[in-house]
């Protein structure tokens, strides 16, 4: 085709143009601006008077005499003791990412491999667990988990969550799996390997891709859910969100909002240079479900 | 793959799945049909000078004994389900012969909190999948216009949205819509009303809520539309080009039939995702203005007490909800399974 013909017209592009700048700031903007409001103090970021005192920081020079204060940071990692939470945040994610991918690496390498009848349905069975809203699960485990103390545990945290991410990695490692050659494992297989034999050694080696993009996913579920980690953990091991949300509860009377707002940029960070490192695996694991059916 | 060894690879993944889904469904049921047990209550006779009084008294240690003993409580049958706090029978029968009118029956609906939630949730739902999806594939084709170098930093801002935590993104846009923040004082001024708060008005609180939800999850619409773009068939495009196909013809009849099993795809995980809407209800507060299923599940599951049968009948309800929301694509993909 000739490249003239699929040329915008000027208005028509004018029109995308500005609509992708729009779209943009829309994306972009809320976190600098919380970004920028996080060195700043209440009297600033939330200015009764003048929106544009975020910007200048008039209360924060009088306050601390810098137009720049750690306060906020100050308040949450250490007053309010959120390095803490950061920890078990790291605990909880690490390993779930494990457990996870080490079982629906398993599962999905036999889904794709299956001719069965029972193996469609499986994956039937998994979308209808998908669909099942987190709180409604957490609503059955707590009479048993309080029962059986299971509850308050971060290695209970880190089952369950391991359980809600299952249906969606076992969907996105079978369609991985359906990618890689039959005929490379039955070939190993006609060799002399036993099914796991050929897993193992022909498998293995080639299947990081898909795996590393699960991992990324399963690290997303784990890292940025509330419904289980607010339910199911005590206070002394809470993970970073459900902190976040005490705060709303707790320093907000106290007039600290700014221990949250620190908080929250603080959390941001590791998913921002997380999509900046796998933007490309990000992008291939979302559409993967999609564009192979 | 023969059967034994099928098996042997699926185990830890179906039993995790099985004990920590499909068990605690049934325990949701089992709890939605009981009850904490009633407290204890014993007979005291006081005797003085004038002869003995019979008064009631509540036996606490019974009382924690019994319960302790069972901790499932009674079984009361569907009670939880017709209780006021969840289908209410009674006291919607009671609005409809009382109140006068569709509008005043509607009004008293909204009191009770079960239709409540669910009408916010249907709301939410039924808006915010179209607006994701539409928005999600003007920024696809708006992107897909622009020089190729461009695209990687363009695709890197157009996810943040969606990788964030729900509950941090939610908080930060609050925290702008704020009557003290950015855009809450840009509102004001474009209201001309000083006094304009989101915090204090319904209407605007479950606009904001929506406005959320849209920007988050625009950019997963966008990612998936934006992959299926760079797969449209060139041929058919230029065949239609000779045929005399206007830029809105060619999207409408090459672009879009392209696109529409993809369409399928976003529009069944924006259902299901949308349905549990839960986290910003959180961050913005919203208990007062609105209230959806998962939000109500986790008042009654928080809190001092821990009303834990009414949150398992409200899960039930939520999970049939679910069911009655997939049936057409399950049964779509088993009439697909069949043919196949």
């Amino acid at each position: 085709m000739s490249a003239k013909a699929q040329r915008t017209p000027p208005g028509l592009r004018i029109l995308l143009i500005g609509f992708l700048i729009v779209w943009l700031i829309l994306a972009a903007f809320p976190f600098l601006w919380t970004m920028w409001g996080s060195f700043k103090v209440e009297g600033d970021f939330f200015s009764k008077a003048d929106w544009s005192q975020a910007l200048t920081g008039e209360m924060t020079l009088t306050e601390t005499g810098e137009a720049f204060t750690g306060q906020g940071y100050y308040g949450a990692w250490v007053q309010e003791e959120f390095w803490r939470a950061a920890l078990n945040t790291f605990v909880v994610c690490f390993s779930v990412v494990l457990v996870s991918l080490f079982c629906s690496t398993l599962a999905g390498y036999a889904l794709s491999r299956s001719t069965y009848n029972y193996a469609f349905w499986l994956l039937i069975a998994a979308l209808i667990f998908r669909a099942m809203p987190p709180i409604t699960l957490v609503s059955g485990y707590l009479l048993p988990f309080f029962e059986w103390n299971l509850w308050g545990h971060i290695s209970t945290t880190v089952i369950v969550l391991v359980a809600i991410n299952q249906p969606f990695s076992l969907w996105m490692l079978t369609s991985f799996f359906r990618n890689i050659p039959k005929d490379l494992d039955e070939s190993a297989m006609v060799d002399g390997c036993t099914r796991f034999q050929a897993f193992r050694h022909v498998i293995i080696p080639v299947m990081w891709p898909g795996v590393i993009t699960t991992g990324l996913f399963s690290f997303l579920l784990a890292y940025n859910d509330f419904a289980v980690t607010a339910m199911l953990l005590e206070k002394e091991n809470q993970t970073m969100v459900p902190k976040i949300a005490s705060f709303l509860g707790t320093t907000q009377t106290k007039g600290n909002v700014m221990f949250a707002v620190a908080a929250v940029v603080s959390s941001t960070a590791p998913l921002f240079i997380m999509v900046m490192f796998f933007q490309r695996q990000i992008v291939s694991g979302l559409t993967a479900g999609a564009v192979k059916g | 793959m023969k059967h034994g060894t099928f098996f042997a690879f699926v185990l830890p993944s179906v039993l995790a799945m099985l004990l920590f889904i499909a068990l605690p469904v049934g325990s949701v049921l089992l709890q939605s049909v009981h009850a904490q047990h009633d407290q204890v209550i014993v007979e005291v006779e006081n005797c003085g000078p004038f002869g003995c009084t019979a008064t009631t008294a509540i036996d606490q240690q019974a009382t924690e004994a019994l319960r302790r003993e069972q901790p499932l409580g009674k079984f009361v049958g569907l009670e939880n389900y017709f209780n006021r706090g969840h289908l209410a029978t009674g006291e919607v029968a009671e609005a409809w012969r009382t109140s006068d009118g569709l509008r005043a029956f509607l009004g008293e609906l909204m009191n009770l909190p079960f239709y409540r939630a669910i009408a916010f949730t249907i709301t939410y739902t039924a808006l915010v999948t179209p607006l994701t999806i539409a928005l999600g594939f003007a920024i696809a084709v708006a992107v897909n216009a622009t020089t190729r170098i461009l695209r990687g930093p363009l695709i890197f801002v157009s996810l943040l949205p969606f990788i964030i935590t729900p509950l941090v993104g939610s908080l930060v846009l609050f925290w702008m819509i704020d009557a003290r923040g950015i855009l809450g004082h840009s509102f004001q001024w474009l209201a001309g009303n000083p006094d304009l708060s989101v915090k204090a008005s319904t209407p605007l609180m479950w606009i904001m809520l929506m406005v959320y939800g849209v920007w988050h999850s625009a950019p997963f619409a966008f990612v998936v539309f934006y992959a299926g773009l760079q797969t449209v068939n060139q041929d058919t495009l230029e065949a239609s080009m000779i045929d005399g196909a206007n830029r809105w013809q060619r999207v409408r009849y090459v672009t879009i039939p392209h696109l529409m099993p993809l369409v399928t795809f976003v529009a069944l995980i924006q259902l299901m995702d949308n349905f549990r809407v839960f986290e910003p209800l959180v961050s913005f507060n919203a208990a007062a203005h609105a209230n959806s299923l998962s939000y109500y599940i986790y008042q009654d599951l928080g809190g001092e007490t821990r009303l834990l049968n009414s949150a398992a009948a409200t899960s039930v309800l939520t999970i049939i909800g679910i069911a009655i929301l997939l049936t057409p694509v399950l049964f779509r993909t088993w009439r697909d399974h069949k043919r196949a």
